[in-house]
């Protein structure tokens, strides 16, 4: 294998795996706070239809981003509203939040656009095009360094390096700073919080909110960055992936970025490998292929992580005791 | 009732804090009722009460954990509105919680500075808070290695976290909540060093306790609630432990309990050599043999952690000894190989565990079920398959009777019952099936002093009925007033045999693990 295939397989590793890093660190900063999210992929799934949705209307990708980003923060504003004020049952809210994406989507992409729920295909100015960083031409002949520059780090869009900033900032917002402080201490002895004389309610809101504004940009990467438009079912599992990638990723920051690189690398070779010819077994198929990534995912997350804890007070809405 | 006396030497000082007519109910529970007190500066004041009592109630009203539904507070002789938490930390109040409100994972500088960070960066806030915790640390003598992660401090060290979180937000006034419940009698006593000096530096202390002893031991004056109402204030120098029993249960309680001298017969439990481990292979039992005879009280002493709960759990059958014997009623039964509770509770054995909410009780149960709870199987119970629950209820109705369990409504969710009473199902449960050997563990844990009185009336019964009896507690009292024989566990190991009548001092200082001079013979 040469340096070009291995380069074009990584490539598509970091095109894959950008929408599970956002919607990963999305569900860092909501289950850090105590609240589970089980509702990452129905957020994303909304915000990829709002995005393709505004980008086609209004004919600009940034008014498709605010879209996205409105549309992940109202319904996790409904989670938060659900789980953290009314105290209901975070799972079943958040099970009831990929239903209605997946129903709303779909109905309102019919009803709206008439192409079986698809949103109309995007010009090139309506979506985020690839970027090309200063220097990748002239650099592009050096020997190795210069087609990885030119090649893997640079020509991706906007989001990508977003998603991959939001790494370092992710950890110093949780681990450095006061809010991030209070952010952890919620999700583990929401008591100690509430007795320190801080809102143990605004704390988790604010977490669910930054959830959801991570988990517009991750669907609005899938309709208007990836593609070229909104189609039904678009996020296929990923939100669960990257809740995958999190627990895998005990979570934390840097560990959710590498599990996620690593999907998306099974992701990649995956897709590389249909229809390829190997010595003995001949044709894989193509099926089994597709299922690769979830296989090694049980496997990986079965047995090969050890224990991972969560955070303590995760999934339990908080009531003052007597 | 005997009214609101209050004391004229702590009213003709200053107050830093004073309650007026405080009233504040949950419901159809009147939790707190019309309550005065006046708390001298610069003084040790406890407030003493049964469970229930309402005194955690008037605390977290002074916390602003809840709002009073009528009254004033005053600190410092001004009207002062609590509406939260931040309010009382802000009017120099400060609460060290019956069960600390600590993150684990994190360490001890995060917890101290968690809500006073000053400042939205950590890095800057936290070299200033190092710098301020050193100083309170020094002047208060108060030491925590503050890069310590909570969960791997002992919790005497996690409490005095607790009274660091306080100082370090200005507290001038400390309330702490039941302290004592989950230290062992050294830290306890080093708590109260503690407590005594920061009085001496002026600070104001009220400490809430269900102990008589505490209150003797350490405060300046006293407060009783019963039922919601405060009853009586005295100063502690001027009243008695019998005096503050009588105020706090509203009848004569009889603290010491009476009991004829034993009739012991034969051994009914021999354990021979035992030896258990625990789920992470460390040695908790070692080498421990004692024989408890018939119509005798065998009582365990020891700070709490020193392999009594193993040795407990190895006789009952719910944990595998490694190795040893253990012959019941002349019996071996298989500890170290195939042995399950059900068979030895047919053997007559009953077990009452040391906790009651993870081994004694389903809690979300009703009462009548969880009075049949591992004697289900039982044919009373039982017509083929199913259940008989009018037997099972009459069976109940009986039992709640006897044990004088309250509420008396087998129906009621276990949950619903005080720990007294929820202990009292427990022990009408194990005690009424006749048994050969009793185990008993922290009987009276978390239990008020009407019941306690009453548990240990009926473990003396039993006794006389001759049962053989092996108590285990970490209550030196308890141990001292119902046991005719006591060991002392340290380390594992017996390490001494002694009479009940024994000084407080030398048992002390054999659970402390100071080496025995005298042989045993267990």
């Amino acid at each position: 294998m040469d340096l070009s295939v291995i380069l074009q397989v990584l490539d598509s590793t970091v095109r894959l795996s950008t929408p599970l890093l956002l919607a990963a660190l999305a569900g860092l900063f909501s289950e850090r706070s105590g609240v589970f999210d089980i509702g990452l992929e129905g957020k994303m799934l909304g915000a990829a239809f709002a995005a393709g949705a505004a980008a086609a209307v209004f004919g600009s990708p940034w008014i498709g981003l605010l879209f996205a980003v409105l549309v992940g923060l109202v319904l996790a504003l409904v989670h938060a509203f659900a789980s953290i004020t009314v105290k209901g049952n975070q799972i079943v809210s958040g099970v009831a939040i990929n239903f209605i994406a997946l129903g709303l989507t779909a109905l309102l992409g019919q009803s709206w656009f008439a192409r079986g729920g698809r949103t109309p295909q995007l010009s090139q100015e309506q979506r985020f095009s690839p970027i090309e960083l200063p220097g990748s031409e002239a650099l592009a002949d050096v020997p190795i360094l210069g087609p990885i520059y030119a090649d893997l780090i640079s020509g991706h869009n906007l989001i990508v390096y977003f998603a991959f900033f939001m790494v370092p900032v992710t950890y110093w917002i949780v681990f450095k700073t006061r809010f991030g402080l209070r952010l952890r201490a919620v999700g583990e002895n929401p008591a100690a919080v509430d007795t320190a004389g801080i809102s143990v309610v605004w704390a988790r809101y604010r977490a669910v909110m930054i959830c959801g504004v991570l988990c517009g940009f991750a669907g609005a990467y899938l309709s208007i960055g990836q593609q070229a438009g909104f189609v039904q079912n678009m996020t296929a599992g990923k939100g669960f992936i990257a809740l995958a990638a999190l627990i895998f990723a005990r979570w934390k920051p840097l560990n959710a970025m590498y599990a996620c690189l690593l999907f998306g690398f099974l992701d990649a070779v995956a897709i590389r490998m249909q229809g390829a010819e190997f010595p003995i077994i001949g044709t894989v198929n193509s099926q089994l292929m597709q299922a690769l990534p979830y296989i090694l995912t049980v496997i990986l997350l079965a047995g090969f992580i050890g224990k991972a804890v969560p955070p303590k007070a995760g999934g339990v809405a908080y009531t003052k005791e007597r | 009732m005997s009214g609101n006396n209050g004391n004229p030497a702590a009213d003709a000082r200053e107050p830093a804090i004073e309650l007026r007519g405080i009233s504040k109910a949950f419901g159809p529970v009147q939790a707190n009722k019309d309550i005065d007190l006046r708390v001298a500066k610069g003084s040790i004041h406890g407030i003493i009460g049964e469970n229930g009592a309402g005194k955690s109630t008037l605390m977290s009203i002074l916390y602003g954990f809840y709002q009073a539904d009528k009254g004033d507070i005053l600190i410092n002789d001004k009207v002062l509105k609590i509406s939260d938490s931040q309010a009382a930390i802000a009017a120099g109040i400060g609460m060290v919680h019956q069960h600390f409100m600590l993150v684990e994972n994190f360490t001890v500088l995060e917890n101290i500075i968690l809500g006073a960070e000053g400042g939205s960066i950590l890095n800057r806030a936290v070299t200033n808070a190092e710098k301020e915790l050193e100083r309170i640390e020094r002047e208060y003598a108060l030491e925590v290695n503050p890069d310590t992660l909570i969960e791997e401090l002992p919790v005497g060290l996690q409490q005095r976290v607790e009274i660091l979180k306080a100082l370090y937000r200005g507290a001038e006034i400390l309330i702490l909540d039941e302290p004592t419940g989950v230290l062992t009698p050294a830290e306890a006593d080093h708590l109260f060093r503690i407590l005594q000096q920061l009085k001496e530096q002026g600070k104001t202390i009220i400490l809430i306790t269900h102990k008589l002893r505490e209150i003797m031991a350490i405060t300046d004056s006293v407060s009783v609630m019963r039922r919601g109402e405060m009853v009586a204030t005295r100063e502690t120098a001027k009243t008695s432990v019998e005096e503050l029993a009588e105020l706090m249960v509203g009848r004569r309680v009889l603290l010491q309990v009476d009991k004829k001298p034993a009739k012991p017969g034969d051994v009914k439990l021999s354990i021979e050599n035992l030896t258990v481990k625990d789920g992470r292979g460390v040695t908790m039992v070692e080498n421990v043999s004692l024989n408890v005879r018939a119509g005798e009280i065998v009582g365990i002493a020891g700070v709490a952690g020193n392999g009594q709960s193993e040795l407990l759990e190895a006789i009952a059958g719910i944990r595998r000894a490694k190795s040893g014997k253990v012959i019941l009623d002349g019996k071996p039964i298989g500890v170290t190989s195939k042995v399950d509770p059900g068979m030895l509770r047919d053997q007559g054995l009953a077990h009452v565990p040391e906790d009651r909410h993870h081994m004694g009780l389903v809690l979300p149960f009703e009462e009548n079920e969880n009075s049949i709870l591992g004697y289900h199987d039982r044919p009373e119970y039982l017509k083929g398959p199913l259940l008989q629950i009018d037997a099972i209820r009459d069976d109940a109705k009986k039992k709640i009777e006897q044990y004088d369990i309250r509420p008396p409504n087998c129906r009621l969710k276990t949950a619903n019952f005080s720990g007294g009473n929820q202990q009292k199902i427990v022990l009408a449960r194990e005690m009424e099936r006749d048994p050969v050997v009793l185990l008993v563990g922290q009987p009276t844990r978390g239990v008020d002093v009407g019941a306690i009185e009453f548990i240990h009336k009926r473990i003396i019964e039993m006794r006389d009925q001759g049962k053989a009896i092996l108590l285990v507690s970490v209550e030196l009292d308890e141990i001292r007033s119902l046991a005719d024989r006591v060991l002392v566990m340290f380390a594992g190991r017996v390490v001494g045999e002694r009479s009940p009548d024994t000084s407080e001092g030398e048992l002390g200082l054999l659970m402390a693990g100071v080496e025995d001079s005298k042989e045993t013979a267990a």
